[in-house]
């Protein structure tokens, strides 16, 4: 969908995840060029992490079906001794919960060290070395200190540094970063991301970002796509995304962004209604919550461009 | 003078690191958060935000100094105080996963919260109904074990959790940053609302700003184990005079790409300096823009300017 000429890094036909009956995620497609930050947006619960663990193929008892090709090698169907060898050196992740991510009984400079040598022809001690390295590009002080503790005994935020310094141990060719900076104050996230920016630009790193902070996204990506209920709903470049949104969806997304200088104690506008039980809905999963939905929006409207590369799935857009 | 629910008095926590070195989480704060009020907790990744949290509902033993409840100091309280604080003060865990037993249902978790408070079975049941639905989940989420809900979910569900024993004092460590903007507004709203109808009194802890500037009536800013500034929430984001905090709000991402692109930072430069070896004097000099000769050699008390800002810093913004 970006220009013919760039072959993509990353291109997803058609991506399905089902649980049971519940398809988390509904046929969709995108693609990220070498160098390209792609920001994935849409509410809790619609699909971005499951989208992300798909593609890492960390996902048990899941039906999953379509292709996503990463430099021309299909990952869905690698069986699983080829999947775990591209893991953290072709495609690495950075876990929404930093948490669950790092082991609780493993010292965090070794869990660094870990991921170094499992795909790095390296020693020890130079992977020792990189990890303290790694640790003070994220900001931790004290790295080689900070090297011996455990998860336990760090702040939430430094436990989050530790999964970033993981994912980019190996330089990966694409980056699945889903919320990567939630749990770290604004200055600390600002010179994480501009870390990423140099990866980006100087190692040609794709990057998928998976964020609610559209401060974020409309400062890091160049890209945005929109998900509700499992389905991509707008994509567009990021600039064009927030000066002219076309689905109604990301209208109430960018409206319901709580504002440094609103009242305190003045509601926040939100979007009306819930997104439960969006995917037995036959027609547009949105359109229960739609204050412009009409007769048409009983058949589910496809995913069409409008402009050049943006792209919505809405019957009542012009 | 406003009565104050729960008042942190010289409080203090060290951990050990290594066998000989002493890391002060807390190095002395005094705080106090008033019957009603939502006192904002921000700052830098590590400064021992959540570790003031854990030590005020109790979690946590101080090192020094006290933590009062009603003006009551709560080291050694008798019995039936004892049943109160435990019910009365409640804390919303920074990460929902880990604050969640994989084992259990959403259901049976906030059950057993309730039947170690002494409910009966009965009541606990249809309480942790309520208390699901008021945090905006279908009480269809009661039978689903934490890895099959999404982030926001399991967010929610803690949530619930907190609420379910109608506490007078929460403690809530970044409730809403696992959430997308329009959920994030949901929860929020139903802050409020437990604020103004309940009388909920609440310690909330966030890294995003414009949150915290919608939800607080006052914010405290930290900084290494310290309160480095104290203000209304109007003067604090107008007219900030630490420098610190002059950084921070710099730092705020604008959810509009072309201003975003375009505006500037204050970027910290210099070591981030190591908790378990704090710098002499002040402990942000070694960063600060402003920093002369007299903050390398003596700590700045928090001292009042004004009737109700307060600051810890030699040369404060003008
Ligand atoms: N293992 C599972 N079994 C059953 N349902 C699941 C499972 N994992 C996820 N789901 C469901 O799939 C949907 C998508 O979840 P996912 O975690 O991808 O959401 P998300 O977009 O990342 O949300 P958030 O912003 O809250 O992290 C949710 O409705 C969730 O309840
Ligand atoms: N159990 C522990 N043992 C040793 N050190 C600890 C322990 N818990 C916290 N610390 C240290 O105390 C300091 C303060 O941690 P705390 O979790 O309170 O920070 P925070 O302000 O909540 O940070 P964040 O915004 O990243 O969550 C950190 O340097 C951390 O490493
Ligand atoms: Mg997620
Ligand atoms: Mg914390």
């Amino acid at each position: 969908m970006t220009g013919e000429a760039s072959t993509p890094l990353l291109k997803v036909e058609n991506l399905l995840v089902a649980f049971g009956r519940a398809k988390a995620v509904d046929g969709i497609s995108f693609d990220v060029a070498p160098g390209e930050m792609l920001g994935l947006v849409g509410e809790s619960g619609c699909g971005k992490s499951t989208t992300a663990l798909a593609l890492m193929r960390l996902l048990r008892d899941a039906e999953i079906g379509g292709t996503a090709h990463l430099n021309g090698v299909e990952l869905l169907g690698l069986d699983e001794a080829a999947m775990r060898a591209r893991r953290g050196a072709d495609v690495a992740m950075i876990f929404q919960d930093p948490g669950t991510a790092l082991h609780p009984m493993i010292r965090v400079g070794d869990q660094i060290v870990e991921a170094l040598t499992a795909h790095l022809n390296i020693s020890r001690r130079e992977a020792r070395k990189r990890a303290i390295d790694l640790l003070r590009k994220v900001g931790i002080a004290a790295p080689e200190e900070r090297f011996s503790v455990y998860p336990h005994e760090m702040s939430g935020g430094m436990c989050q540094r530790v999964v970033i310094a993981m994912a980019m141990a190996c330089a990966p060719r694409l980056l699945l970063a889903d919320e990567p900076t939630t749990a770290l104050d604004v200055t600390v996230q600002a010179q994480i991301l501009e870390l990423l920016q140099g990866l980006v630009r100087e190692e040609g790193m794709g990057v998928i970002l998976i964020t609610h902070d559209l401060g974020v996204v409309a400062g890091m990506t160049d890209r945005v796509a929109v998900m509700y209920a499992g389905a991509i709903v707008e994509m567009a470049a990021t600039e064009e995304l927030f000066a002219t949104p076309l689905h109604p969806y990301t209208h109430g997304l960018l409206r319901s962004i709580p504002q440094l200088d609103s009242g305190w104690d003045e509601p926040v506008p939100t979007i009306p209604g819930s997104v439960q039980g969006a995917e037995l809905q036959t027609g547009c999963r949105f359109a229960p919550r739609c204050a412009k939905a009409s007769d048409a929006c009983r058949t589910p409207p496809a995913l069409r461009e409008i402009g050049e590369n943006h792209f919505v799935s809405c019957w009542n857009t012009p | 003078m406003t009565e104050m629910l729960i008042e942190a008095k010289g409080l203090a926590r060290h951990y050990l690191v290594g066998r000989h070195r002493v890391l002060r989480a807390l190095d002395g704060v005094d705080l106090g958060v008033a019957r009603g009020a939502t006192l904002g907790l921000v700052g830098e990744s590590g400064s021992g935000k959540s570790t003031l949290g854990r030590t005020l509902v109790g979690l946590q033993k101080p090192s020094l100094g006290q933590v009062l409840f009603e003006g009551k100091d709560t080291a050694t309280p008798e019995p039936s105080f004892m049943a109160r604080l435990r019910r009365e003060r409640q804390i919303i865990f920074q990460d929902p996963s880990g604050a969640l037993n994989p084992r259990m249902t959403i259901g049976a978790t906030v059950m057993e919260h309730l039947r170690v408070q002494g409910w009966s079975r009965a009541d606990a049941q249809s309480q942790a109904a309520a208390a699901i639905e008021q945090a905006g989940l279908a009480t269809s989420f009661l039978s689903r074990y934490p890895h099959e809900i999404s982030g926001g979910q399991r967010q929610r569900a803690v949530i619930a959790r907190a609420i379910s024993t109608d506490p007078a004092f929460i403690v809530a460590d970044e409730p809403v940053s696992a959430l997308d903007v329009s959920i994030r507004a949901q929860i929020m709203n139903l802050l409020h609302q437990l604020q103004r109808e309940r009388g909920l009194t609440m310690l909330f802890i966030s890294h995003d700003l414009s949150v915290v500037a919608h939800m607080c009536s006052d914010v405290a800013v930290m900084h290494l184990g310290r309160i480095v500034e104290r203000a209304p929430r109007a003067a604090l984001f107008k007219t900030p005079r630490h420098p610190y905090t002059g950084a921070l709000l710099s730092a705020i991402p604008i959810p509009d790409p072309v201003r975003e692109r375009q505006r500037m930072r204050i970027i910290l430069k210099g070591e981030v300096p190591n908790p378990a070896n704090k710098p002499s004097g002040c402990s942000f000099h070694t960063r600060c823009p402003r920093a002369t000769e007299l903050c390398h050699r003596v700590d700045p008390p928090l001292r009042s300017i004004g009737t109700e800002h307060q600051i810890a810093c030699h040369h404060p913004l003008e």
